[in-house]
């Protein structure tokens, strides 16, 4: 099948988008950058293959199916299951990896036989855990394995340690070494035997026994789809280490437009806020820039700010919004600089204020740094489309809609479930231009 | 892109101009034992001509400055200054400069240059000047000629305004030089070299003007700010600087007929994508990089008003030997700073439809309010008006910690593939 790929190579998190050659959106894939771009860039890829496949394998079922109710099931059955498998897979990987640099590490034996038990136990326990995980329905709690199976591991770990009288910190220090090695390897390419596991395990069910062989035929179609890549366009910090010319990379503000336009055609202004900048951009009717603003020499107020504050509270990034949505109080927090305000946060949970409050209040503080932007930019139109991985935070888009609305007055606000993807979009929508 | 070696392409103005440079920081390094009085002065608004009138040596502390950003010497001298007090938001010029001080007053030769026997403050547009010149005052204890510089803030020069600063002029600055001298008012000299700066203007006047030709044959701010640098420094007035602009003009000249671009330090830059209006001064600590940023993406700087700073000749400003005084103040009180915004902006517009550009970018510089101050409304407007795309950056002088290479690198190649997309 003929596609065009956009590649986003962000300084936090990859991303990829595949496209048919009639701009329908076929998949996405996503991944941490790592230390190691091209890793990162091939994973992200590999990950928007899979999605395409299952993309297209739900099209060949509502070809097969009436009842698209079945066909919605079927998918979501089908997505767990093979998640589940490629997690499983991840999970063996890890466990191999502990006691890879286990091994590496401790001289005695005696030591590292109570290590190599614990995390055995450990291991045993996740594994036991991870059906659970993925089931139809449930909301993944990450995209990214190292944030799934770092607060688990971290969890059984503390347990553990403590039974068995072991050093935490030695554990954590196995478990970040060994995550890395994990990541740095490819798992979308054992994609067949998940599909199969998918395929097997879904048709089993009493529910859906009766469609085996239309399950397992399109299970084999999407297996055996063959993707030919006319062209590929990079964007995002990292660009310039992608393996293309120098025709095929855009600028991210350029891309940022380009897909915000996609999605949503009446969009004129544009706010991405991604892990190291942000980005004011005023767009024509066509998707062109006609104008930008981004941060300048100091990040702070972007997606790391969040993810040093997440460290700090000792937080995964993804339930810094959940928890700060839970405020009756925000916080005003007056630290513009990143490390200033881990020292605020500090000082306001010594005085006694709630977590939640002072994260809402951190919140804020990230959006009014995006406000000064967006003025300097030349102001806000509508309609206003967010983009970026911070427009998943539900706090950081009320806290948005809320001064939006108190500066501009009301406006059409648009936020996507595909907003982190917004960037490999338009490197999508801008391969297809180029080849088109 | 580039055709040729930066190496094979020395030109004969490059050559003889460095030699003017070495040669003038040479004898200012001889001054004291030649008994030669030196003055210190800025670039806007100086006034070169009664400098040598005095047979004194002019010194730009700002020149001084730039020339240690570009030998990356500055980020040193400008911790060096703020271990002696002075705060991070203050000018990095003069930051650079107190430094440089401190740390033995080696000028950018490696010669050590002589103290002030007289500082010339001969425009006062810049506030920081006053306050720069108070601190060398506590320094070296010597006299300051003061001349009030009136802003324009009706956008033009009036009869009383001139013959203000003419008062002043004949009033304190020129007693004041005398005494300093030991000599009298020579105004037959000065006339002399008046005459010499009117024809080194015209000749510049008509270098800005080849930019208009495609290929551009000169970069107007990259190449731009190398070409100015004998009219707006301690040169002008001299023969040799006539003879500087001559030799440069007849090299411009040749370029022109070949059909063939700018010399950049990769070499001579002839496929011109994008033809670039510039406002605001450049960064110096990474000059070559910043520029680079600019010839790799095909984008030629056909106009600039930071290589006005010294002088918008185009306007029709020349030094006049039969009125001295007269043009001398208006020389003063027509620097670009010293001009309000609408007129920058109308300076700007016209320098967008003369050279047919294709977009203009301003870089604001951190450390600079009088050229920072009021940009992105000139940006605005100027959009409105052309109907063409600005960018904006922003950098800093000669302080290497507000360089951001990536950033900048990034936000340049978005507005270049915006002007791109925008032309489709």
């Amino acid at each position: 099948m003929d596609c065009f790929v956009g590649i986003d190579l962000g300084s936090t998190t990859t991303k990829a988008i595949f496209l048919d050659k009639d701009a329908r959106i076929l998949g996405k894939g996503i991944t941490n950058s790592r230390s190691n771009y091209s890793v990162a860039c091939q994973v992200a890829k590999e990950e928007a293959e899979i999605s395409s496949r299952f993309f297209l394998l739900s099209e060949t079922l509502k070809g097969a199916f009436t009842q698209q109710q079945i066909v919605e099931e079927l998918m979501e059955w089908l997505s767990a299951k093979f998640l589940l498998a490629q997690y499983k897979k991840q999970l063996s990987a890890l466990k191999r990896e502990c006691l890879f640099v286990l091994d590496s590490w401790s001289k005695h034996v005696e030591e590292k036989e109570k290590f190599n038990h614990a995390l055995e136990k450990i291991f045993f326990k996740l594994e036991a855990e991870s059906t659970e995980l993925f089931q139809p329905k449930q909301k993944a709690k990450s995209d990214f394995f190292r944030d799934i199976a770092s607060s688990l591991f971290l969890r059984q770990a503390e347990l553990i340690s403590k039974e068995q009288t072991l050093s935490f910190d030695r554990m954590v220090g196995i478990f970040d070494k060994a995550i890395l090695r994990v990541e740095n390897q490819s798992f979308a390419k054992y994609f067949i035997e998940y599909l199969d596991f998918a395929g097997n395990e879904v048709s089993k069910l009493p529910k859906f026994k009766k469609y085996e062989k239309e399950i397992l035929s399109a299970i084999k179609n999407a297996a055996l789809l063959n993707f030919n890549i006319i062209h590929t366009v990079g964007t995002g910090y990292g660009r310039l280490t992608l393996p293309f010319p120098k025709e095929q990379i855009r600028s991210e503000i350029l891309c940022h437009g380009l897909g915000a336009h996609y999605l949503f055609p009446k969009t004129r202004t544009v706010l991405d806020i991604g892990g190291q900048d942000t980005k004011a951009i005023q767009i024509d009717f066509q998707g062109v820039v006609t104008r930008f603003q981004m941060n300048d020499r100091c990040a702070a107020g972007c997606g790391r700010y969040l993810g040093y504050i997440a460290d700090e509270m000792n937080m995964g990034v993804h339930q810094l919004g959940p928890l700060a949505q839970l405020s009756t109080k925000p916080v005003k927090i007056n630290s513009t600089c990143t490390v200033f305000a881990g020292a605020e946060l500090r000082e306001r949970l010594s005085l006694g204020e709630k977590r939640e409050d002072i994260l809402a209040g951190l919140h804020r503080a990230i959006i009014l740094r995006a406000m000064s932007l967006l003025a300097r930019s030349g102001g806000v139109f509508s309609e206003f489309t967010f983009t970026g991985g911070v427009a998943r935070n539900e706090a950081a888009t009320g806290a948005l809609a809320k001064l939006i609305n108190e500066n501009y007055g009301n406006i059409t606000m648009n936020i996507s479930s595909e907003s982190i993807y917004m960037g490999a979009l338009g490197a999508a929508l801008f391969a297809k231009k180029d080849n088109g | 892109m580039q055709n040729q070696s930066a190496a094979t392409l020395k030109e004969d103005s490059m050559v003889l101009q460095k030699k003017m440079l070495a040669d003038h920081y040479h004898k200012l390094s001889q001054a004291k034992e030649c008994g030669k009085k030196v003055v210190y002065t800025f670039v806007p608004g100086n006034l070169n001509e009664l400098i040598w009138a005095f047979d004194m040596l002019p010194v730009h502390p700002e020149i001084n400055a730039l020339q240690a950003g570009m030998r990356k010497k500055s980020g040193n001298y400008v911790l060096e200054a703020e271990k002696q007090g002075h705060s991070e938001d203050v000018c990095t010029y003069v930051k650079c400069d107190i430094g440089m001080l401190k740390q033995g007053n080696i000028g950018p030769t490696g010669e050590k240059l002589p103290p002030p026997d007289l500082l010339l403050l001969s425009y006062t547009g810049c506030f920081t000047f006053l306050k720069w010149f108070e601190l060398l005052q506590q320094e070296y204890h010597c006299p300051i000629a003061m001349l009030h510089v009136p802003y324009q803030g009706d956008g033009k020069i009036t009869p009383s305004m001139v013959e203000y600063v003419v008062g002043q002029l004949k009033e304190n600055v020129i007693p004041l030089m005398e005494k300093v001298s030991g000599k009298a008012m020579d105004l037959d000299k000065l006339q002399t070299y008046l005459d010499s700066s009117k024809r080194a203007e015209e000749n510049l006047v008509y270098i800005w003007d080849t930019a208009k030709h495609r290929p551009s044959p000169i970069d107007a701010y990259f190449g731009g700010v190398y070409y100015i640098g004998p009219i707006f420094t301690a040169f002008r007035g001299l023969n040799e600087c006539e003879r500087y602009y001559e030799l440069l003009k007849q090299e411009i000249n040749e370029r022109i007929t070949a059909k063939s671009g700018p010399i950049t330090p990769d070499g001579e830059f002839n496929d011109q994508r994008f033809r670039i209006v510039v406002e605001g001064p450049p960064n110096w600590t990474s000059f070559r990089e910043f520029w680079k940023m600019f010839y790799d993406e095909k984008a030629v700087v056909v106009a600039s008003t930071y290589t006005k700073v010294g002088g918008l000749y185009e306007l029709g400003f020349r030094h006049d030997a039969k009125r001295p005084f007269e043009s001398m103040a208006e020389y003063c009180l027509g620097c670009y700073t010293n001009r309000n915004l609408p007129n920058r902006i109308e300076i700007l517009e016209r320098y967008m439809s003369d050279f047919e550009a294709d977009g203009f970018l301003i870089n604001s510089i951190k450390s600079c309010n009088s050229f920072s101050a009021g940009q992105l409304l000139m940006l605005r407007e100027l959009e409105k008006r052309t109907g063409k795309a600005g960018g904006f950056i922003e950098s800093d002088l000669v302080d290497p910690r507000y360089f951001s290479a990536a950033n900048i690198k990034n936000r340049l190649e978005s507005y270049f593939q915006m002007l791109e997309a925008r032309r489709k």
